[in-house]
């Protein structure tokens, strides 16, 4: 146990500190996939970047594989809308996802409403992350009224309920006026509170630094001081706020067009399921047309959450150490186990490949 | 005392935040509520007069002609006594009393699947984190895909499986049609049937959320010194646990109750739309498809309320609960 506390103190200096760093360096965690070359000494920006762990490598995969679905599927597979005479056929090898009750391809459809949705999901996301980090920085950075002001503003938005204030907007919008961009703007005014919060706990903390305190008194202008100070050390947290809104977005964004509520023109995951449920997928037993477009949300939602885990290990070193504090025991005990059986001291070292599973090892 | 009043303060500002909002929203947006009325209406062949949309602007309350100040004087004027308007969908039945009906079966579906999915998960959690790096714990991660699940996909999925496929449950509706609503017998045991199916949808949606946070907590727990100084001691581990590392873990977790009830009140109404559930949500869907305007007005500031009434209990509770958040700011 006591060796958690060397392990937890030691590295938090230096990331916090490398945190001004080159902001390069805040390029988006699927670039940071080590490949084999990345093998030579950690430099300083490295650590800004995810470690690679297996649960990450799902997320990666899995948000390459949806891209990958919405941004080439749709010149792959056929016209989402061509009508059949075979309605309501289960998978088979000329639909490989079956098709819905006017005899479209479901596959199709599924990576049409995939780009859709993703489409959807990076506006809100950039919109949502742009708002928070204007009333989340700027206020934090002003400081006095206008925080107060910002702040109790963001706090306002995030006690009022976000769904239901989108249903009501949605519906005084009249159907014709109601476009993805509308849509976008309205999940974005109703999501962006939360990470402004978050956003503004860590501006406080950076804001009273002593390189941030210079700058200002050199007289540097604000904007200046904001972007090219106080912004690199906020990049994990803004990555990640960025990823959560995503997320947000694209099941936000599902629930409105599976009320029927969603942009008129446009066809995402939500419109799809929207479609099913009307065309009495369930009634009439047709899984193929409702579980892919919840499936696909479910695992997008997993994929980002996924990455977003290896991004907070960056925010909170504590996480990593946790992390790392874990493996060391488990070898520790590993190897205890494997010197015991031995029968010699506790202290011999042992091949770690002649143990069993570390599944069985608590502590 | 200071907290309290702060809170009540802040709380005040959110109310009338939301209640400006919801006089806003109609007066701001492109869409005029009679004028898609009218539209509706000639499309069904009707002929529109003058009169007819003095009537119709009338029938929606929306004396537009005054100015935007006085408009607002008597819409809290009214809002004060209780007076929502006259819902379109149910003609005449008041606002107010639509949303009366429904009520009840919203916040004892939506209550009682929070109340289990918070404690299931924050025990598993506990549980789960007690333990970091054990099998089970490998799997945490799992459980984001439970949290990114939608709430009414996992609905149409169990609908399919439990009531279609192996025919458990009604997939529809709160109660059988045929019972006499009322605190009887036979009515409350099928209402628990009806209800099943939603709670559980909310549950395993829900439950993931807590699980993490709780796990998270607990794992920077245990690195705490009175950890290690309970340890020390030589205090069994199950007091550990409970008394030191629990007790701590928890309290984010209680936090987030208030908050999370937010989301889960919004997750309901798209919920509610897949079982044709009599709740709130269902009523606030009604409005929007039949352009009341009254009804969905009145349905969003009462979840509004709800969601704020629930928020400053928790908060005032969680003051008493860690005196650390009373002493900050």
């Amino acid at each position: 146990m006591t060796n958690l506390r060397p392990e937890t103190t030691l590295p938090l200096g230096p990331v916090a500190d490398e945190g001004a760093a080159p902001a390069g360096a805040g390029a988006p965690p699927a670039a940071a996939a080590p490949g084999p070359a990345a093998a030579r000494p950690r430099a300083a920006w490295r650590l800004l970047l995810p470690t690679m762990t297996p649960w990450l490598a799902v997320g990666l995969v899995l948000i390459g594989l949806i891209t990958l679905l919405g941004v080439v599927g749709p010149w792959l597979v056929g016209d989402p809308a061509t009508i059949r005479d075979i309605g309501l056929t289960g998978p088979s090898g000329d639909h490989w996802l079956g098709t819905t009750q006017t005899g479209q391809d479901v596959l199709a459809q599924l990576a049409h409403a995939t780009r859709g949705s993703l489409q959807i999901g990076l506006i809100v996301g950039v919109l949502a992350t742009v708002l928070s980090a204007f009333f989340g920085i700027y206020g934090a950075y002003l400081g006095g009224v206008a925080d107060e002001a910002f702040s109790l503003l963001s706090n306002v938005f995030l006690v009022i309920p976000g769904l239901p204030l989108v249903i009501v907007i949605s519906g005084f919008v009249p159907r014709e006026s109601r476009g993805l961009w509308t849509i976008a703007v309205v999940l974005a005014l109703t999501s962006w509170a939360a990470s402004a919060r978050v956003l503004r706990a860590q501006t406080l903390s950076v804001r009273s630094r002593d390189y941030v305190a210079a700058s200002r008194l050199s007289g540097e202008r604000p904007w200046r001081v904001i972007v090219v100070e106080i912004l690199p050390n906020l990049l994990p947290v803004l990555a990640s706020q960025l990823v959560y809104a995503i997320i947000a977005a694209v099941l936000g964004e599902a629930g409105l067009s599976f009320l029927g509520l969603g942009a008129s023109n446009s066809s995402t995951l939500g419109t799809m399921l929207f479609y099913a449920q009307n065309g009495f997928a369930l009634p009439l037993g047709a899984w193929w047309w409702f579980v892919p477009p919840g499936l696909v949300i479910a695992l997008l939602g997993m994929g980002l959450s996924l990455v977003n885990f290896s991004i907070d290990e960056i925010i909170d070193p504590r996480l990593r150490n946790a992390r790392t504090a874990r493996r060391r025991t488990r070898q520790a005990a590993r190897r205890d186990r494997a010197a015991g059986r031995r029968g010699t001291g506790a202290t011999a070292p042992a091949d770690p490949a002649a143990v069993p599973a570390p599944a069985e090892v608590i502590r | 005392m200071n907290y309290v009043l702060r809170k009540l303060a802040f709380y005040a500002v959110a109310l009338w935040a939301a209640v400006t909002l919801n006089f806003l929203i109609p007066r701001l947006l492109p869409g005029n509520p009679v004028d898609i009325l009218l539209a509706k209406l000639q499309q069904r062949g009707g002929t529109v007069t003058p009169e007819t949309r003095k009537a119709y602007a009338t029938l929606l309350g929306g004396d537009t002609d005054s100015p935007l100040l006085e408009q607002y004087a008597g819409y809290l004027r009214n809002l004060l006594t209780g007076e929502l308007g006259t819902s379109v969908t149910y003609y005449p039945t008041p606002v107010s009393e639509v949303i009366g009906t429904s009520i009840a079966w919203t916040i004892v579906l939506v209550g009682i699947a929070t109340v289990i999915a918070a404690i299931v998960g924050v025990v598993l959690g506990g549980l789960v984190g007690w333990r970091p790096g054990t099998w089970l714990d490998s799997l945490v991660p799992m459980t984001t895909l439970l949290a990114a699940v939608p709430y009414f996909w996992l609905a149409l999925v169990l609908v399919y499986l439990l009531s279609r496929i192996l025919g458990l449950f009604p997939s529809q509706g709160g109660y059988d049609v045929v019972l006499d609503p009322g605190l009887n017998g036979p009515f409350l045991a099928s209402a628990l049937e009806y209800g099943f199916l939603p709670a559980l949808t909310i549950v395993i949606a829900s439950v993931g959320g807590w699980l993490l946070g709780m796990r998270n907590m607990m794992v920077s727990t245990l690195s705490e010194d009175y950890v290690l100084t309970a340890r020390a001691k030589g205090l069994p581990e199950g007091q550990i646990l409970r008394r030191y590392a629990a007790r701590n873990a928890v309290l984010p977790s209680v936090a987030g109750f208030a908050i999370s009830l937010g989301f889960v009140v919004a997750g309901s109404v798209v919920t509610e739309q897949v079982f044709s559930y009599p709740g709130i949500g269902s009523k606030l869907l009604a409005g929007v498809t039949n352009n009341d305007y009254a009804l969905m007005q009145g349905v969003f500031l009462f979840i509004t309320l709800a969601v704020l009434g629930a928020n400053l209990v928790v908060d005032l509770l969680y003051g008493l609960v860690d005196p650390r958040t009373r002493a900050r700011t």
